[in-house]
């Protein structure tokens, strides 16, 4: 079968378990196909021998009762994998090798899942572009010389170029939705809380979350399934009850009331993505649900309160990464000088920008006015997500207020850059869901994203309305295999 | 213990007041970290007792540990303080290399436990000692400087270890006070088995803050915070130091600077660390890995119910009940062993006795021999055997001294020193009597001048008689039948 990699997860799981395919053929065509796709870049560590050694063993003695049976799956290398080097794209952990694996992950190879690889990532997932990683930028499957999203890039450019039938991602402002946005694939940042963040290297705390991406909604469901579970590892995670979202996906939204918010028609918005909103209400109408004008007034202060409290988080999250006890140590004359070294030469720009603006808004006589207001800030935007959630099921709006840019086109303009995350940086402040789909092409031909926000814990209801507008959508990627 | 509370520091025109308060920092009984599972057992090779919690990977997140959050209670009851049903835990930044987070998990604007109050027992009469706060957190790992000339070692056994952090107001005034406060604290945990209070092996430090200000004055003076201070004797020292020193600056015109000093040791002196312009700025805030602390109603009726009586009650049950004075009662109650031992012994036997006995043979013996009563060669058990032997007159007070020797060595069986030795004592009248005729017959002389007003010469004839019964004789008995013969 020579079309091993076009299949979407739920179709090589049934061939799995119908015995047309084995584990070890799906991962030798994933394994090949990544090969001959390095110039893509989306590879930081391949997994190859011991993925196939897996596969070997699975298909020995095959246990089709698993959720992920015999399935390679490669994912971000901000997960820590044990035994494999997991970098955060950053050079200060380029030579660390975790002794112990993500909650997130350890439960994909619990229902059977083999790991493929790691992919590259914006350095600590602080990027939009996957420009800030130290190993390099990624290619966008899409065109040549494209971004493709980020911070979760690797992940999107290896998903969309089928080097991976799914993947995982982290989603602190946009990671997960906006580089699913950029590369037309499906993207899924659950409800904070949802996804264990045990050893997932930390950004902003209050804000990362573990997610699915896809090449079509009911591959997320089913993931999703996989990894949303209470951990008391992780002490926000939340002991709700979940969904078997991929056996309860139904694309029934008859008389659901789907939200329209006003503030997200931001000033030079393109008109492509103004119409792309159009068309997804005409076809949520056509599916049946209600449309509804809403406000979520405080929207405009979502991007600064994100930029305020993501960069306080991190400051302190990455005070770690200090070369006395594992990761990049640059030798110093004195602790002060070792501390220094290291962390000038072992950090990016990006990531040393955010450390400084993290710090400066937590210093004594800047608290009050930085860090505090944005947590009341935070808290109002929150507000306006519950107001709504009394009249509406779900919000729609555009992933991104672009498709996808050039490399280096916004590297000098970190505000600009800033600006990708304008529609999905509210979601992660209120803790909601939020699911990116492929709803259509701007006139470059590059894929544009809708975005469907839920109420907390109501992820299925997301996956229903994407999955009805999905089948009416009907998106194709155009993917050409330029890079081979 | 002093004889009075009054302390001052005089200069040739000046009275000056000393103003201290303490930042007690104590280690919660508890055989795991305060957010990890690692055991925190004292003395282990260095780095075994760390987990990745601990050691702070990449990914690692903390976790709550009930246990410490309900020591922590338990010891806010015991400080008659306010519980706060919502507390957060912030994150204090700053960079060390026994630091593996690069920030200390600690609590800062909302702690777990507010207001509250020690009583401390003064030789002039009880002071209460107001308590600030008491809050949760982490403690750091150890820098050890001193193996490699060129490199620091890192110990984290000690990482993430709990502690309470429990601040006094600023309402102490002598280096006694200062002792009595820190022996009541650790009385008062120990009784509640929240910290062992071992300064040894650093399961109680303290941050000192000092100032002064002349006699009379209401404001307060500008104070120094010394580090880090290990033991009683190491605080008053370094107290007395460091209020002479600003004393003395004062004396000379000159300003004290607000700073953070260490104290030496060594040279029994502080010296400055880090002036108020160094001062770090640890940029506070909560710690998003961990949810705001919520206790329940329930959760704190439950502890209350497990709260054992505490040396003030104690004591006060002790003077209502046994009679006892004031002083007795604060040494039987000041350390749980103690008032543990004390109980044991009075279940059998005279109360009265056992209060002497304990404070006066047992103490010198433990004493002499630097034990503690927990490790006291002579049992409860056994103690109160010997008392009873005492009440019912089968031995004399000064036989008992005797015994007590030989029970020292292998906590041994009164009864059966007295059967083996035949140390019982005599207590018939009729066998003393011929004893005392005896004794009689043999110093009729000093008879005539007894008779004739010497009356000093009573004792002679006790210790005459006791002599005869070579010590075994009671002495009730003696004088009782003494008095008879010769007055008669």
């Amino acid at each position: 079968m020579s079309d091993i990699t076009k299949l979407s997860l739920n179709e090589l799981i049934q061939n799995i378990r119908n015995k047309k395919l084995s584990s070890k053929e799906i991962t030798n065509s994933f394994i090949e196909r990544s090969e001959k796709s390095k110039k893509l870049n989306t590879y930081v560590t391949d997994n190859f021998s011991s993925a196939l050694e897996a596969a070997k063993i699975f298909d020995e003695k095959p246990n089709m009762d698993l959720k992920l049976p015999g399935i390679p799956i490669a994912v971000k290398d901000l997960f820590c994998t044990n035994g494999v080097r997991t970098t955060a794209g950053s050079k200060i952990l380029n030579n660390f090798i975790p002794p112990y694996e993500s909650t997130v992950t350890q439960s994909m190879w619990d229902e059977g899942a083999i790991l493929l690889g790691k992919l590259n990532c914006d350095e600590f997932a602080m990027g939009s572009s996957n420009e800030t990683s130290f190993f390099g930028n990624v290619q966008n499957p899409i065109g040549e010389n494209l971004v493709p999203g980020g911070s979760s890039g690797g992940s999107s450019a290896a998903l969309a170029a089928n080097l991976t039938p799914v993947t995982i991602g982290t989603d602190t402002g946009g990671s997960i939705r906006q580089p699913a946005s950029f590369t037309g694939t499906v993207g899924l940042k659950p409800t904070y809380g949802s996804c264990s963040r045990y050893g997932i290297v930390a950004f902003a705390s209050s804000l990362d979350q573990a997610g699915p991406m896809s090449q079509n909604v009911k591959d997320a469901a089913l993931l999703l399934e996989v990894i949303s579970k209470f951990d008391n590892k992780d002490s926000t995670s939340i002991d709700f009850k979940r969904n078997k979202y991929s056996s309860q996906l139904s694309n029934n939204i008859k008389g659901l009331k789907i939200g329209i918010p006003n503030e997200y028609r931001v000033e030079g918005m393109p008109k492509e993505i103004e119409d792309l909103w159009k068309t997804g209400i005409e076809i949520i109408k056509d599916c049946g649900a209600e449309i509804v004008d809403i406000s979520l007034p405080n929207t405009k202060y979502a991007l600064p309160t994100y930029y305020i409290v993501a960069p306080a988080e991190a400051s302190s999250n990455l005070a770690r990464y200090d070369g006395v006890k594992y990761g990049f140590r640059s030798e110093g004359e004195n602790l002060i000088d070792m501390y220094e070294k290291t962390r000038s030469k072992g950090f990016g720009e990006e990531v040393k920008r955010r450390i400084l603006i993290g710090t400066y808004v937590l210093s004594s006589g800047y608290y009050d006015a930085y860090y505090l207001k944005a947590q009341k800030v935070r808290q109002l935007i929150k507000k306006d997500f519950d107001n709504v959630y009394n009249n509406v099921d779900a919000i729609l709006t555009p992933s991104t207020p672009s498709s996808a840019f050039k490399i280096g086109e916004k590297t000098d303009d970190p505000v600009s850059m800033y600006l990708n995350d304008i529609f999905t940086v509210p979601v992660n402040l209120a803790g909601l869901p939020g699911i990116s789909i492929p709803a259509g092409i701007d006139n470059k031909g590059f894929p544009l994203g809708l975005q469907i926000i839920g109420k907390p814990f109501d992820e299925q209801t997301i996956l229903n309305i994407a999955y009805s507008m999905e089948e009416k959508i009907n998106f194709k990627n155009n993917i050409t295999d330029w890079w081979m | 213990m002093a004889k009075t509370n009054q302390f001052f520091i005089e200069r040739e025109q000046n009275k000056y007041e000393v103003v201290i308060g303490l930042e007690v920092h104590a280690q919660v009984t508890s055989a795991s970290k305060l957010f990890s599972s690692s055991p925190t057992k004292f003395g282990a090779e260095p780095n075994t007792q760390v987990s990745l919690v601990d050691a702070a990977f990449p990914g690692m997140l903390p976790v709550i540990n009930e246990f410490c959050v309900k020591q922590a209670i338990k010891t806010g009851i015991g400080l008659k303080a306010k519980i706060n049903k919502n507390s957060i835990f912030d994150r204090k930044n700053y960079f060390y290399a026994d630091l593996p987070q690069g920030y200390q998990i600690s609590q800062y604007k909302y702690p777990i436990i507010g207001e509250g109050k020690v009583i401390l027992d003064m030789v002039d009469g009880q002071k209460e000692i107001g308590i600030e706060r008491l809050h949760l957190e982490q403690d750091a790992g150890k820098s050890i400087h001193d193996i490699d000339p060129t490199n620091t070692f890192v110990d984290l056994n000690r990482s993430g270890v709990a502690l309470m952090e429990i601040v006094s107001k600023p309402d102490l005034r002598s280096p006694d006070e200062v002792n009595v406060y820190i022996k009541k604290l650790r009385s008062i945990m120990r009784y509640l088995g929240t910290c062992d209070g071992n300064m040894q092996e650093g399961s109680l430090r303290a941050d000192v803050n000092v100032s002064v200000r002349r006699q009379g004055d209401d404001n307060f003076g500008t104070r120094c915070e010394i580090k880090n201070v290990n033991s009683i004797k190491f605080m008053q020292m370094a107290i007395i130091y460091e209020a002479n020193r600003q004393v003395d600056l004062i004396e000379e015109g000159k300003s004290i600077d607000q700073e953070t000093r260490l104290f030496d040791t060594k040279k029994n002196e502080t010296r400055s660390m880090r002036s108020k312009e160094d001062a770090h700025d640890y940029r506070y805030f909560p710690d998003p890995d961990l949810l705001p602390l919520e206790i329940s109603d329930e959760f704190i009726s439950q502890i209350k119910d497990e709260i054992p009586e505490l040396p003030d009650e104690k004591k006060k049950r002790f003077i209502d009940k046994f009679n006892l004075s004031s002083y007795e009662a604060n040494i039987l109650v000041s350390d749980i062993d103690t008032s543990k031992y004390f109980e044991e012994v009075i279940k059998n036997s005279d109360v009265k006795l056992a209060t002497n006995w304990i404070t006066g043979e047992l103490f010198a013996v433990l004493n002499e021999k630097n034990l503690e009563i927990s490790e006291s060669p002579v049992s409860s058990n056994n103690l109160s055997k010997l008392i009873n032997l005492i009440k019912d007159g089968t031995i004399s007070g000064k036989i008992a001294k005797t015994i007590f020797e030989e029970m020292i060595d292998g906590d041994k069986d009164p009864q059966i020193i007295v059967d083996q030795k035949g140390l019982k004592q005599e207590s018939d009248p009729k066998a003393l009597e011929e004893l005392i005729n005896k004794v009689i017959k043999n110093n009729t002389s000093k008879v005539e001048e007894y008779k004739s007003g010497k009356e000093k010469l009573f004792g002679f004839f006790v210790g005459q008689v006791m002599k005869e019964s070579k010590g075994k004789g009671n002495p009730q008995l003696i004088n009782k039948i003494l008095k008879e013969k010769l007055n008669g």
